[in-house]
């Protein structure tokens, strides 16, 4: 298979589990070198596409080919170019950090010699080399899944699927495995990742996909997706006082879609540009509301996926 | 039991025969304190029952000091029936979890996703639990070596013994790692294993048993000339019984007088072929299907048609 080939390319897969319909044919191309970005809520597909990706799970109709090769068809071929981390997983716990990793080596049939010189780099990639010697029962979660990334790697696979692989971290730790896609982002992986972190991961995924009951809502690269968007903006405003008075007031202004009063003040879904903004101001000075702040948000991709999934797909 | 790092020139029959799943499930088995703690109350077990049997032989002869090769005889007996109760018990415990218990440890879609063919991966598991289940059944050859202080027993006898020990929990294996493959749970694999275990050691002869007099009955109201109606056929259940193929191995005689079973002057050939040979056929060919059933169901079928 040539270069050219796109690295997943899906077409009309569709999964189901007696009358429940986990993928409900979906399309989907990712090209070699990206980083793709999968999300939606609980239960919307993404873990099936994924296992599905993996050789684990057959789909009901449709097919998804990875570097060329059908996953049903070509399942030795596909496991071969594929480095896969569940959402869930266990190790091995009498294992050594070191022995884990020549166990999975030797699995993908590399040499003992190549081993020896492969795997105190990967353990340096993941910041695990002072863990050689210890067993892997003893390693802290966080340390467990980035030996589980070094086992994706093991076999220099050019896909990574990584099924929420921060999930259940501490903020040191997601920022320890974010620091390491980034590298393996620049050593030209193609990788696909799931949900949670994408918030955090935002500068480094080059596009995103989203999902929901079985279907994709919106793929693109993340501007793209914002500037598809209706709401533009999300402003935040702070009152003295009045501020129920302010709520009924700014309800029946225009480029308004949706507001929300809290603790913190109004969070204003807002439609406009510039001018329209500097109106709304004016608007409620003219008002005598006696504003304390009045700023613009920025959306981030999380504003995006709730936007996209509130009511089935934003405007699309 | 790492496999050499030399095997560029020629065949390294190490790294052929040693595949990195066996190579991990011997050296995770024996890592597991469990392995200890299993080997100790099985020596214990047998050992107990070993002193308890020569204990009885020599009360219940009365003789005192003296030992005839007769007696001798009998505490062999009692004693490889009394391993194959062992081994029926070990070797379900040993392999029903094998598969399930990856999946429940949430470490067999890793393994899945690698090279290892799926038939590697069943028969390496079955390998291992075998090598272990050998370990034991061996260490337990001092105690069996008392008998021959007393004569009565030959060596090849007892090699046949132990031969036939390897095969039963190869049946049992396969049937373990079966279950293991196609149920979810291990504790369903467990129950499954023992249940089809108990079958072919109770079942079997329960079943044995009523159809002799089921048959017997039949015969002894018909009308119709005894040789005409033959029901030798019953002897074959006794063929999936292991206890009646151990004790055949012991006392060939069994294998005709199975199918002689008449109280009542029925005129049975006598054994096509000794039950044994019959018995080792019979599960050679359902083992071969257990294992077979399982490599398909370790991995979802990916290759339908379009």
């Amino acid at each position: 298979m040539n270069e050219q080939t796109p690295m997943i390319e899906i077409r009309g897969l569709a999964k189901s589990f007696g009358s429940f319909h986990a993928l409900k044919g979906i399309d989907l191309t990712i090209e070699r070198g990206t980083v793709f970005g999968f999300v939606g809520p609980n239960g919307a597909g993404k873990s099936t596409t994924m296992l599905i990706l993996s050789t684990l799970l057959a789909p009901s109709a449709g097919y998804a080919k990875v570097g060329g090769f059908d996953v049903t068809q070509h399942p030795h071929e596909v496991r071969k170019r594929i480095g896969y981390m569940p959402d869930f997983f266990g190790v091995y716990d009498q294992f050594k950090t070191v022995e884990y990793l020549h166990f999975y080596g030797a699995s993908y049939g590399i040499p003992k010699a190549e081993r020896e010189a492969l795997i105190p780099q990967l353990l340096e990639l993941v910041n695990l080399s002072d863990k050689r010697d210890a067993y892997v029962d003893s390693l802290s979660r966080g340390m467990k899944q980035r030996l589980c990334l070094a086992r994706c790697l093991v076999h220099d696979p050019e896909l990574l699927i990584l099924d929420e692989p921060a999930s259940g971290l501490d903020p040191r730790a997601r920022i320890e495995m974010r620091e390491i896609l980034k590298e393996l982002k620049a050593m030209g992986k193609t990788i696909i990742i799931s949900s949670h972190i994408l918030p955090e991961l935002a500068e480094m995924v080059d596009e995103i996909g989203v999902i929901e009951h079985g279907e994709m809502v919106a793929v693109g690269n993340v501007a793209d997706i914002q500037s598809r968007l209706r709401v533009k903006r999300f402003l935040h405003i702070r009152l003295l006082d009045r501020e129920e008075e302010a709520e009924q007031f700014l309800r029946d202004r225009p480029f308004v879609n949706r507001l929300i009063r809290d603790e913190r003040g109004l969070q204003i879904h807002f439609g406009g540009q510039d001018e329209e903004q500097a109106e709304l101001l004016s608007a409620l000075m003219s008002q005598g509301f006696r504003i304390v702040s009045y700023s613009e948000a920025q959306t981030n991709l999380e504003d995006v996926f709730l936007e996209i999934t509130k009511g089935g797909g934003g405007d699309e | 039991m790492k496999e050499s790092g030399t095997a560029a020139r020629g065949v390294n029959w190490r790294v052929r025969l040693i595949n990195p799943v066996l190579d991990k499930e011997i050296r995770l088995r024996m890592r597991s304190p469990r392995a200890m703690w299993t080997l100790f109350f099985y020596l214990l077990a047998i050992g107990l029952m070993a002193f308890a049997a020569i204990y009885l032989t020599q009360v219940l002869s009365g003789s005192g000091s003296s030992y005839n090769p007769e007696q001798s005889k009998i505490l062999f007996y009692f004693l490889s029936f009394a391993q194959l109760g062992l081994v029926a018990f070990m070797a379900p415990g040993l392999t029903a979890g094998v598969i399930s218990g990856e999946r429940e440890k949430q470490t067999l879609n890793l393994l899945l996703t690698t090279q290892q063919s799926s038939s590697t991966i069943i028969l390496s598991k079955l390998v291992s639990s075998l090598s272990f289940m050998v370990l034991i059944v061996v260490s337990t050859i001092p105690i069996y070596a008392m008998v021959f202080l007393y004569g009565g027993v030959s060596p090849k006898q007892m090699t046949l013994i132990f031969l036939f020990y390897l095969f039963i929990m190869l049946v049992l294996g396969s049937f373990g790692i079966f279950f293991s493959t196609i149920l979810k749970k291990t504790m369903m694999s467990v129950i499954s294993t023992y249940g089809v275990t108990l079958f072919i050691f109770v079942g079997t002869a329960i079943l044995y048993f009523v159809m002799v007099n089921v048959l017997e009955d039949q015969y002894r109201y018909s009308t119709v000339s005894p040789s005409s109606t033959p029901y030798a056929w019953v002897g074959h259940i006794m063929a999936f019984n292991p206890a009646v193929a151990l004790y055949s191995i012991l006392e060939p005689s069994i294998s005709d007088d199975a199918f002689l079973s008449s109280r009542y002057g029925g005129s049975g050939s006598g054994a096509p072929i000794a039950l044994w040979l019959e018995f080792m056929i019979i599960y050679t060919v359902i083992s071969s299907i257990a294992l077979w059933l399982s490599v398909r169901n370790l991995r979802p079928r990916l290759n339908r048609k379009r």
